[in-house]
């Protein structure tokens, strides 16, 4: 944790401790503890169903904790989310502005109910809906919006009042590739111009890219958090190669197991194997046992460990398995980092 | 902050999209008109006893225009999850739920005004007493708002809201005392009579209107005012215990 800054305001703008919150017999967060520094770019990863958006909601008052406290901008959370209420912005999964009025309105709107007066809001709506590239769609109802756009106004929404500190709900996700490298664009902007960004979403890389700090929940417990290079440095020492082959053989990863007793083989999905090791991987002795074995090899590349293998060697989940299920139920997508 | 920036704003979001939309202004038109209509072919009454119905035809119009549209509008916003936007918004929930239901209760007491239009044209209405009157259609409506409120807040889908509204208004309709006297109600139902906020505002209405009611006014205004306090506390409690928990 930051120690406080000499004015005796703390250098954290969330801090987290015990935080539990059950549905029944079903524990969603199981005392989670962290603090997120005044105007750092903290990133929440997790599965699906990990306890994530519970864990969010509880943050912006959606929520109520059945233990634990939770202190926004020095503000006890837990007796009065209301108080902390103005200093954040929350944009949460879904992109949940009003069908009926128009992008401009749904702006204005959103200032409204944080205060903003009538000049202040639509100059900061026409100021956003042009930085977003919205303004030819801005008196346009909501409901015409495309899936990328509703993401950008909801997004404009969460920010119109210049939060200190701003909650996205997997802000990427189910959007075309433009629009989510647009998102990023933004995301690392508000970074540099001091908001306090907590970040879930399903894309590793995304995360990897973006934040400066990266907690992972599993089964309700935040079980690692740090920074992206200290998180990422155990795989540095690793080499992996990725092999895609064409024809199914039978027990493939078995084999080159018992073949290769000093290489881990993982299969990644049919006709594609990744091979790690802490030494060299002797591709050519593996391409040519894969042929015997009857597999006509198309490609062997040389990866760069990254976060997701650190997700992995986590959470035990494929990160490619959890965001297709994510998009799956989220629809579309829009894809990770690019 | 100006808090009331945040609560005129939702009301006239409300209003916009959804009170002043043509097919709920028609449907404020059209329905007292139906109501009126129904109650002339079923009783066979002249045009003389349009004042005696006209009590009865502005509380329903109240009750129905107000419990339908808000009941709907909640469950929609929160089926859509757009509700959460105004949840975390920083302003009190008890100042929240009013600016959501105000609209309604405008609604409500604008569409009791057309029956009492209409009947302008077709009977004397200058020995009504609109000091009780008026006062009465925006308590009417204020309990009945919270009634869908409550309603609201109780159930998930539109649909519940709907059929959920039905079961309060259509007993609430008959057995308040607006189209036949309490007193002629089977004694063993009459409590239930007792326990309808519409009773209350119902005997205002017949008095202020034909000099009929049962109860004084000051007791019908204060049993009003109870209810509404009751509803309405009773819904923040159930958004505070299911929607933020």
């Amino acid at each position: 944790m930051t120690e406080p800054t000499n004015s005796g305001e703390s250098q954290e703008a969330i801090v987290v401790q015990g935080l539990v919150k059950r549905f029944g017999d079903v524990t969603a967060v199981e005392s989670a503890s962290f603090s997120v520094g005044r105007g750092e770019l903290f990133g929440f990863l997790g599965p699906n169903g990990a306890g994530k958006t519970t864990t969010i909601n509880m943050l912006t008052g959606l929520a109520r904790p059945d233990a634990g406290t939770i202190s926004i901008g020095g503000i006890d959370c837990t007796r009065d989310p209301k108080a902390a209420q103005h200093l954040t912005g929350v944009v949460i999964d879904e992109s949940n502005l009003y069908a009926e009025l128009t992008g401009f309105d749904n702006l204005c709107f959103c200032a409204a109910l944080h205060g903003m007066r009538k000049a202040e809001r639509k100059a900061e709506a026409r100021r956003l809906l042009e930085s977003f590239g919205l303004s030819e769609a801005a008196h346009r109802k909501f409901a015409g919006y495309s899936k990328g756009m509703k993401r950008k106004l909801t997004i404009a929404a969460g920010i119109i009042h210049r939060p200190e500190i701003l909650f996205l709900d997997e802000p990427t996700t189910g959007i075309d590739v433009a629009s989510a490298r647009q998102i990023r664009q933004l995301i690392a902007d508000l970074r540099r111009h001091g908001t306090t960004v907590f970040l879930t979403t399903h894309y590793i890389e995304e995360a990897e890219r973006l934040c400066d700090r990266i907690a992972f929940i599993v089964a309700g417990r935040t079980v690692r958090i740090d920074t992206v290079e200290n998180l990422v440095q155990p795989v540095k020492q690793k080499h992996v190669v990725q092999i895609s082959y064409a024809s199914a053989v039978e027990n493939i990863q078995t084999r080159l197991s018992e073949a290769f007793p000093d290489l881990e083989f993982r299969t990644l999905s049919e006709g594609s194997i990744q091979v790690t090791a802490r030494a060299g991987i002797p591709v050519g002795p593996l391409v040519r046992f894969l042929e015997e074995q009857g597999a006509e090899v198309a490609e062997a590349r040389r990866m760069r460990p990254s976060l997701e293998d650190v997700f992995v060697e986590i959470t035990g989940i494929e990160a490619d398995a959890m965001r297709k299920e994510k998009e799956k139920s989220g629809g579309g997508g829009g894809g990770g980092a690019s | 902050m100006n808090k009331w920036i945040a609560f005129w704003n939702i009301l006239a979001k409300d209003m916009r999209t959804y009170y002043l939309k043509p097919p709920n202004i028609s449907w404020g038109l059209i329905f007292p008109l139906a109501w009126t209509g129904m109650f002339f072919v079923k009783s066979g009454a002249d045009q003389e006893d349009m004042l005696t119905l006209l009590p009865g035809v502005v509380a329903v119009s109240i009750l129905f225009g107000t419990t339908s549209l808000l009941s709907v509008t909640v469950t929609f916003e929160k089926k859509n999850r757009s509700f959460e936007r105004l949840l975390i918004a920083p302003i009190s929930l008890r100042l929240l739920m009013l600016a959501k239901t105000s609209g309604a209760i405008l609604f409500g007491s604008i569409n009791a005004f057309v029956p009492v239009i209409l009947a302008l044209f077709f009977v004397d209405l200058s020995q009504v007493a609109w000091g009780a009157f008026v006062p009465a259609i925006v308590l009417v409506a204020v309990a009945s708002t919270f009634l869908g409120l409550f309603i609201a807040v109780a159930v998930s889908e539109v649909f519940e809201a709907q059929t959920f509204s039905n079961f309060f208004r259509f007993p609430m309709m008959f057995l308040c005392g607006l189209f036949f006297p309490i007193s002629q109600i089977p004694i063993y139902i009459r409590p239930l009579s007792y326990i309808a906020p519409l009773t209350y505002g119902a005997d205002i209405l017949n008095g202020a209107v034909y000099d009929a009611n049962v109860m004084p006014y000051a007791l019908d205004f204060a049993i009003l005012v109870a209810f509404c306090a009751v509803l309405f506390t009773a819904s923040l409690w159930q958004i505070k215990r299911r929607w933020i928990a």
